[in-house]
């Protein structure tokens, strides 16, 4: 227990372990400690910004998912109106195209008539020229009474 | 065991192995108090008994004492170097981690109570708490271990005496060890006033506090009971420091001595519940050094 030399011994031994230590060992570990102290409050800070991230996400997804429902409905709506117009399109037509071919029978059937009557009359006038011939026992000039017979076809 | 042979018993466990230097015409003596050699010349020499170490003087080195808190120094800084060197903002490895909470710990203590910028008080305290606490942790290694081995070595292959085969393996039951840690620190108490204020703001501090007056004849009258006040505060700050650290460890070693002169060979038995509590004062102790040490140099660089 006596005070001796130790003491200068021992002061030597706790500068030379503080100087190392001050020197080689709290630099390098504090420098990591406090990057690492970074690196987690970088990594905390960004999975906030991802779930914001994600929150947005989600809202944007469930409004395009809302315009695409708007936008389906709306063009079905279109669809069927279009479906809609088209038959009623079709029906005009058809009914258009019926009114046309009545319309071109009837028409066929009066030139029918037409040409019957004209055939008709032709023939009538032949038969009344023919029965005028036979009357009158002469013939007659075609030409000098096609006036005449032009005026009997009219009239028939 | 006998009165005699348990207080030698004792008493050769509280001895240091000691190298110092013997006067010219010093008178060695064996175990049995008989002259076997005079000194012809002052000696360099290894103590064989407690007088020819009181009688060593100042010159004169505590071999055991300054071995083991070398060697734990060392092994100390070893393993504060590996984990520097592998030190990275990555997850950190088991022992990496359990290193890295010590650091942090320390950290901690010292940003909780230094204010000031300052590059040497965190590591000065990681030192101080770890060194230590290994130095204590010593204590807890049966009494009777090491200093047989030690003895048998010595006796075997250099042919000592098995009476001058001291050997302490507790450095900080040395005096010496935490004297010499603790008015180290009081250097640094004195370096770091002399830094923050200026080395008048040092000589100020221990000549005009704590009784102060803005009365220039009352201030020198003051001026010889501040000086005796201030500087018995700055020597019982090392003085206690160091003492406290030694008089705890001290204790403990004796009890453990004490038990072990007592009971023998079945000391691990009597012995086991009392280091079952010196755990907590080898931990409290080392603590207590840091944060003393720390207080005391926030106090040397805050005005107050």
């Amino acid at each position: 227990m006596n005070i001796n030399a130790t003491l200068i011994g021992q002061a030597i031994w706790f500068a030379l372990f503080v100087i190392f230590c001050m020197k080689f060992v709290w630099p390098p570990i504090s420098k990591a400690l406090e990057e690492r102290k970074q690196k987690i409050a970088e990594g905390l800070s960004a999975a906030d910004r991802a779930e914001r991230d994600l929150v947005l996400a989600q809202e944007k997804a469930s409004s395009n998912l809302k315009e695409a429902k708007e936008k389906a409905s709306e063009i079905i709506e279109q669809a069927n109106k279009r479906a809609n117009q088209i038959v009623e399109e079709a029906k005009d037509q058809a009914r258009t195209e019926g009114e046309r071919l009545i319309e071109k029978a009837q028409s066929e059937i009066d030139q029918e008539i037409n040409r019957a009557r004209e055939e008709l009359r032709k023939e009538v006038s032949a038969l009344a020229l023919s029965g005028a011939e036979q009357v009158l026992g002469r013939e007659v000039n075609r030409d000098a009474h096609k006036q005449l017979l032009d005026d009997l076809a009219a009239q028939l | 065991m006998a009165a005699s042979s348990a207080s030698e018993y004792i008493k050769h466990h509280l001895g240091n192995l000691t190298y110092g230097r013997l006067p010219e015409g010093y008178e060695r003596l064996d175990h049995h108090g008989d002259v076997v050699e005079t000194l012809e010349t002052s000696t360099w020499t290894f103590a064989h008994n407690g007088q020819e170490a009181v009688d060593m003087g100042f010159m004169a080195f505590h071999v055991d004492s300054l071995a083991w808190a070398g060697g734990l120094g060392i092994i100390m800084c070893l393993m504060f170097w590996l984990v520097a060197r592998k030190a990275t903002a990555g997850v950190p490895s088991g022992f990496m981690n359990f290193m890295e909470s010590i650091i942090e710990f320390v950290d901690n203590q010292v940003r909780d109570t230094f204010h000031g910028k300052s590059k040497l008080i965190a590591p000065l305290s990681l030192v101080i708490f770890c060194w230590v606490f290994l130095m204590n942790l010593m204590d807890l290694i049966p009494v009777d271990l090491f200093p047989k081995l030690f003895e048998w070595t010595m006796v075997t292959f250099f042919g000592w005496d098995a009476h001058q085969a001291y050997f302490k393996i507790v450095p900080t039951t040395d005096p010496n060890i935490t004297l010499a840690m603790s008015f180290s620190v009081m250097l640094l108490i004195i370096g770091f006033t002399v830094k923050a204020k200026g080395f008048g703001g040092f000589v100020g501090e221990l000549a005009f506090k704590p009784f102060e007056t803005d009365n220039i004849v009352l201030k020198f009258l003051l001026l010889p009971v501040n000086l005796v006040l201030e500087t018995i505060s700055l020597l019982s700050k090392p003085v206690s420091l160091g003492l406290r650290l030694f008089g705890n460890m001290y204790a403990g070693e004796f009890v453990f001595i004490l038990v072990a002169a007592m009971m023998g060979t079945w000391q691990f038995i009597g012995a086991w519940p009392w280091a079952v509590f010196h755990i907590l004062v080898i931990t409290l102790q080392a603590f207590i050094f840091m944060v003393l040490t720390i207080v005391y140099l926030s106090m040397a660089v805050e005005e107050h």
